[in-house]
């Protein structure tokens, strides 16, 4: 079967350019951990300010990264915070217990609240403390809530770009003709490189999604199964797309020009930013690109543990997106050869 | 089995640029056609023509009966590009195991073949090594190898022989003169007019046209020359 003979070289081809083996797997996972480091830095060094807070309660809250300072009653809070840098300020000085927060850094604010719920927890039981957001507020994201965005987007630009090089390069070496010279029909050439690419982008979404959850340790809710099958789906379009828009590019350097065009707009309308923020002259966008689709599936199940019953609309849609992909190619292939 | 398995009659234009006026060829069974003609002169597109890549603005291509492309038909023809079409990041043998598997070689007898072809061209000591290793002479000749890998009846190749050295070209010939007294139809571009000298029939193409057409002796008396290299000077009108 030909379609087998190009799935066959093109699994050769990657055993032996180990680089691009190794940027396919390894890029992806260094991105994510250096972000990872970026915002969710191990050693966060918490400045709180109290008012009237019990010696007990301070002593439960200090701690090797974590600096309290008694500071006298004041009307402005806000001043207080901005001017010494405190990261919270802890209010018990009227009947309601109030924790203002600096707020603008999200993990900051998990770490204030983690801190002091942990201790003070038992004592605080009957008498709830109101959150104050200083900066910000509670719903802003954290790493964790767009680290399965960008473990979708990191995998879709790597495959879209290796696999539209590679096609590209068919081209420009000459063996795309040598091959339509050969009784391959078009159909299996383009089957052949989905099949081909699809098999290593497995192993590839395995390690990366496998990486991002144990050693990265990002939420993780649902079943990793699902997290393999939404970032195949994503990485097949990426794959299609990739092939697809190498035959509008006359080399390397113009298939990279595409990045900016096609692959970067895609983060700014999957979710990474507040999408409900997106100016309507532009919120369009997102629901034609495969990345929105998959980084939301991506969310429903390691954010908020969610199965196919939930995310079957998007793999659908993301299935699509390849299917439409790879009959445009086959179509665009006729360009090189009528039948 | 038609005696003129190929037969063409194409304009070939881009845009308004014309590479190929109406020519017109029937070429037979165990011939080797030798076409020649300055850079430039429609000879690769004539070529791809022929082999299907490529379709006649007017006109058509019959092989075999059938108008080409035609994926049946093209399985026959063995088409040697003139740039070397290979995958450099693979050895010669995962090349060649790919386009056998392609041309449809049985699994049973794909070793066997790949052993004789590469013997052909002198590159059985190569087989393991990735393509870019290779000189560009070597590479050539594993094109040429891949071209032969199906057993085809018919061969198409544009300009099998550059950077090859003279005693492995020699040899080259013996085998395609071997090939052809088993009745393969082969087509040669050249520039080398050694190698014109051992076509049975020759054509001259110069600006998309067909200039003469005939043996390398009928070329010659024609043109009262003692060698192809004067007789295509006089074809070209540029008198010596």
């Amino acid at each position: 079967m030909r379609v087998y003979a190009v799935v066959i070289r093109i699994l050769r081809q990657f055993i032996h350019d180990k680089r691009t083996m190794a940027l396919m797997i390894v890029a992806p996972i260094l991105v994510l951990t250096m972000l990872s480091f970026v915002f969710n830095g191990e050693d966060l060094k918490l400045k709180i300010g109290v008012v009237n807070v019990p010696n007990a309660v301070i002593e439960k809250i200090e701690g090797n990264d974590v600096t309290v300072t008694k500071i006298e009653a004041t009307e402005d809070i806000k001043g207080v915070i901005k001017e010494k840098d405190y990261d919270a300020i802890m209010d018990f000085n009227n009947e309601e217990r109030k924790l203002y927060l600096e707020g603008s850094d999200p993990s900051i604010n998990k770490a204030v609240v983690e801190r002091i719920k942990g201790s003070i927890g038992s004592e605080s039981a009957e008498t709830k403390m109101v959150i104050l957001y200083t900066y910000g507020s509670s719903d802003m994201t954290t790493f964790d809530y767009f680290g399965p965005v960008l473990v979708g987007f990191f995998i879709f630009f790597f495959v879209f770009l290796i696999a539209g090089v590679s096609f590209l390069r068919e081209r420009t070496q000459g063996t795309l003709e040598r091959l339509l010279a050969s009784p391959i029909k078009r159909w299996e050439l383009v089957t052949g490189y989905v099949i081909g690419f699809g098999l290593f982008t497995m192993l590839q979404s395995a390690i990366i999604a496998l990486y991002s959850i144990y050693i990265i340790d990002l939420k993780m809710e649902g079943s990793f199964f699902y997290v393999l099958l939404v970032t195949l789906m994503l990485a097949l379009s990426a794959l299609t797309l990739g092939i697809l828009l190498s035959a509008f590019a006359k080399n390397e350097l113009q298939m990279i020009q595409f990045i900016p065009l096609v692959v970067v707009p895609q983060l700014f309308f999957s979710g990474l930013f507040n999408l409900d923020t997106v100016s309507d002259y532009l919120s369009w966008i997102g629901p034609l690109t495969p990345l929105y689709y998959g980084a939301d599936a991506l969310r429903d199940v390691m954010i908020r543990g969610q199965g196919i019953s939930e995310i079957w609309a998007d793999l659908l849609v993301l299935i699509g997106f390849s299917f439409v992909f790879i009959i445009l190619n086959v179509f665009a292939l006729k360009k090189h050869r009528r039948i | 089995m038609d005696t003129y398995p190929v037969q063409a009659s194409v304009t070939k234009r881009y845009g308004k640029t014309t590479i190929l006026d109406g020519i017109e060829l029937t070429f037979q069974r165990g011939e080797i056609f030798g076409l020649l003609g300055p850079s430039g002169s429609g000879k690769t597109t004539l070529v791809k023509l022929l082999c299907g890549i490529e379709e006649a603005t007017e006109g058509t291509v019959q092989v075999f009966n059938q108008q080409m492309p035609d994926l049946n038909v093209m399985n026959r023809m063995g088409y040697m590009a003139q740039a070397d079409a290979l995958y450099v990041e693979l050895t010669a043998k995962e090349n060649l195991e790919f386009f056998a598997s392609l041309s449809g070689v049985k699994r049973t007898e794909r070793k066997e073949r790949i052993q004789e072809v590469m013997k052909l061209v002198d590159l059985e000591q190569h087989l393991d090594k990735k393509v870019e290793t290779y000189s560009g002479g070597m590479k050539r000749r594993l094109s040429l190898a891949i071209a032969l890998l199906h057993k085809p009846d018919i061969l198409l190749l544009d300009e099998p022989t550059v950077g090859i050295d003279p005693s492995l070209r020699q040899r080259i010939w013996d085998t395609f003169e071997a090939l052809r007294m088993k009745g393969v139809l082969i087509l040669v571009t050249t520039h080398v007019m050694d190698e014109a000298e051992r076509c049975s029939r020759l054509g001259l193409i110069r600006e998309g046209k067909l200039i003469a057409v005939g043996t390398p002796d009928e070329i010659k008396t024609n043109t009262k020359s003692t060698t192809i290299e004067q007789a295509f000077l006089t074809y070209g009108g540029v008198k010596r």
